[in-house]
């Protein structure tokens, strides 16, 4: 049992990431409204940026700058050698900006789908609409 | 200018976008020529590049001049630019003979649509040149949300079905985004070259499988492979023509290629089909798929429906021939990516002549249409005839290779699969034609109004069609040359 707390404690962040996917796909199968789902939607891709950014993590690390780096400090013979481990590896959080810039844009582009479909339906409720399209 | 290709590929159509997106302010009627001129630059780099990778194997190109690992690279080889080629090509036919229907169905948004539908390709062709994994996948959304935009602009239903596309792709596009995630952790790199050198040590590793399967995932629900298709149908149906036989053709085949590169560069053979014990599994879904896309086709009421359900079954061939796990399925798959792109353009643009003409896609709008359209029904039957298999035109030849592939791997129940969905698209076409040919006839007992005129599409919709329809036979001529050259020496 105290395993199992230890492993959960170990790796709470992939604990975490995977509830937040569960949730938006749940979200997406299950809601009926429309904007729910792209609710649901979101919180899946924040899942996601969750899991990148908790992966470029270290213990006891710091903000990848390294300190008087520039000028003769680095490039002269005496330039002490950078640990790796000192500092947090900046690449996954560079990769999710862009992953955030594309969430946003599919965010606005399924508002806008929304609001055609409301406009069109007057309702944004699946059943309503599916009820609608029958009708016909 | 031609060690450029790789970037010219990419840059010219996005830089062209931008500047339709401002004509399209200042004066509409330039927009199409921009957009073609964009094209034929990039159809003119894929030719250029296809050649050249005949020399010389591999073309690698590096983004401002960072190598790898640690910038983006371009990695052009035989398989991706014969990908290219096709997509270069069946967009610019596509955009030339669609022209008159856009310009038809949204005089208003003639700007916008163009900036979508060269934005579209810049994301298509990225996906085919990158080398880097992260970059495709931010190439993947770039090509799926501009689809979503082109065919949120189609009919009634459009915007609700294009929402339920919206919701799928980008679980599909995060899905692989985990996956790349996951190969980041055990790897450390994103360069797809630098990933397989490192990966062979790594092959026992459970991370390395879970990135696998939920890459894998991921691609399967963006190409519309059966259990995950749902999107798909009600998207390519109700989206404008121009743009349904614009995306028909071209982002299921993409995918292909996408899975086609994860297995052969990424992951290499070995570790896809020796390591894992899947692929009885996955050829099993893709018999399914093809049944099931067979057995829908049949119950669609319209003909865009129907050739949707029939993409979704040439999918689970091109899957299945992939997974078989041996030489010529796998020559199969890559044939029928050329040949499906080449055969679905044919018959989407014969509907959207229909279309054009009559205003609907429905069986009924076809009564008659042999004497009415006599070249467009001519490119339907043509495009239906390869798509059933017929000997001259090149679906037969993919069809070949992959039901020899299912042979030799002693997967009858695929071999079955493709003997079952050709035999279906038979019924499907002829069913077509019966209702062209005949039905105006079967009314009146033989004693019917004069025959109506004939009412053909306009020329520059009529014509494209016969060039892809020319396109076909030659594409089944060249067949030989196409794999000995092309693809024999890109399977290990």
């Amino acid at each position: 049992m105290s395993d199992f707390f230890s492993s959960v404690a170990d790796y709470y962040n992939y604990l975490i990431y995977i509830v937040l996917m569960v949730i938006g796909l749940y979200a997406i199968i299950a809601k009926k409204n429309l904007v729910k789902k792209i609710v649901g939607m979101n919180i899946f891709q924040t899942a996601i940026i969750l899991f990148y950014v908790s992966i470029g993590a270290k213990r006891g690390a710091t903000i990848p700058i390294i300190e008087h780096g520039h000028g003769e400090a680095v490039h002269g013979a005496g330039s002490q050698a950078i640990k790796a481990a000192e500092y947090i590896n900046p690449l996954p959080h560079v990769l999710m900006l862009t992953a955030i810039v594309v969430a946003v844009a599919t965010l606005g582009v399924a508002l806008a789908l929304a609001i055609r479909v409301y406009n069109r339906y007057e309702t944004l409720e699946e059943d309503e609409i599916l009820a609608q399209l029958r009708e016909k | 200018m031609s060690q450029h290709y790789p970037a010219l590929l990419v840059t010219v159509p996005l830089l062209s976008a931008l500047l339709i997106s401002i004509l399209g302010w200042l004066s509409r009627r330039l927009c199409f020529p921009v957009a073609v001129a964009a094209l034929c630059v990039a159809l003119f780099s894929s030719v250029g590049l296809l050649f050249r990778v005949l020399n010389e194997d591999v073309v690698h190109y590096f983004l401002g001049g960072w190598a790898p690992p640690w910038g983006i690279a371009y990695r052009v080889d035989r398989l991706s630019a014969m990908v290219l080629v096709v997509v270069s090509a069946v967009a610019l036919i596509n955009l030339i003979a669609t022209r008159r229907s856009v310009e038809r169905e949204f005089p208003e948004k003639i700007g916008a649509f163009y900036t979508l539908y060269v934005l579209l390709i810049t994301g298509l062709m990225g996906i085919v040149v990158t080398g880097d994994a992260f970059n495709l996948y931010v190439l993947l959304e770039i090509t799926a949300l501009t689809g979503y935009g082109l065919i949120a602009m189609g009919e009634d239903r459009a915007p609700l079905a294009s929402l339920n596309y919206v919701y799928m792709g980008t679980i599909g596009a995060c899905f692989y985004l985990l996956g790349v995630g996951y190969l980041y952790i055990s790897t450390g790199s994103l360069n797809m070259a630098d990933i397989s050198a490192i990966l062979p040590s790594l092959y026992g590793s459970r991370v390395v499988l879970v990135a696998f399967i939920i890459c894998m995932v991921g691609v399967f629900l963006k190409m519309g492979f059966f259990p995950l298709h749902a999107w798909l149908p009600n998207a390519y149906t109700y989206a404008p023509s121009a743009v349904s036989s614009l995306v028909a053709p071209l982002m299921t085949k993409v995918m292909i290629y996408v899975m086609i590169r994860l297995i052969l560069t990424v992951f290499t053979p070995t570790f896809t089909f020796s390591r894992l014990a899947l692929n009885h599994s996955v050829v099993w879904l893709a018999v399914i798929a093809i049944f099931m896309g067979a057995v829908l086709a049949l119950g669609a009421r319209d003909m865009k429906r129907m050739l949707s359900y029939v993409i979704i079954a040439e999918v689970g061939y091109m899957v299945g021939g992939a997974w078989l796990g041996n030489r010529a399925g796998m020559t199969g798959a890559i044939l029928h990516i050329a040949n499906d792109a080449v055969m679905t353009l044919c018959v989407f643009l014969a509907v959207g002549n229909v279309v054009y003409r009559t205003g609907g896609y429905a069986f009924e709008d076809l009564k008659g249409m042999f004497r009415k359209m006599p070249y467009t029904m001519t490119g339907l039957v043509a495009g239906g005839l390869s798509m059933i298999g017929v000997p001259p035109t090149c679906g037969f030849f993919s069809k070949w290779y992959l039901i020899s592939g299912g042979v030799q791997a002693g997967q009858y129940g695929f071999v079955a699969a493709l003997v079952f969905s050709s035999l279906i698209n038979a019924v499907l076409f002829f069913r077509i034609i019966e209702i062209g040919y005949y039905e105006p006839f079967g009314s009146d007992h033989g004693h019917g109004p004069a025959p109506a005129p004939m009412e053909e599409a306009p020329l520059s919709m009529v014509v494209p069609l016969l060039v892809v329809v020319v396109g076909l036979v030659v594409m089944g001529a060249y067949t030989g040359d196409i794999v000995s050259g092309i693809i024999a020496p890109m399977i290990p």
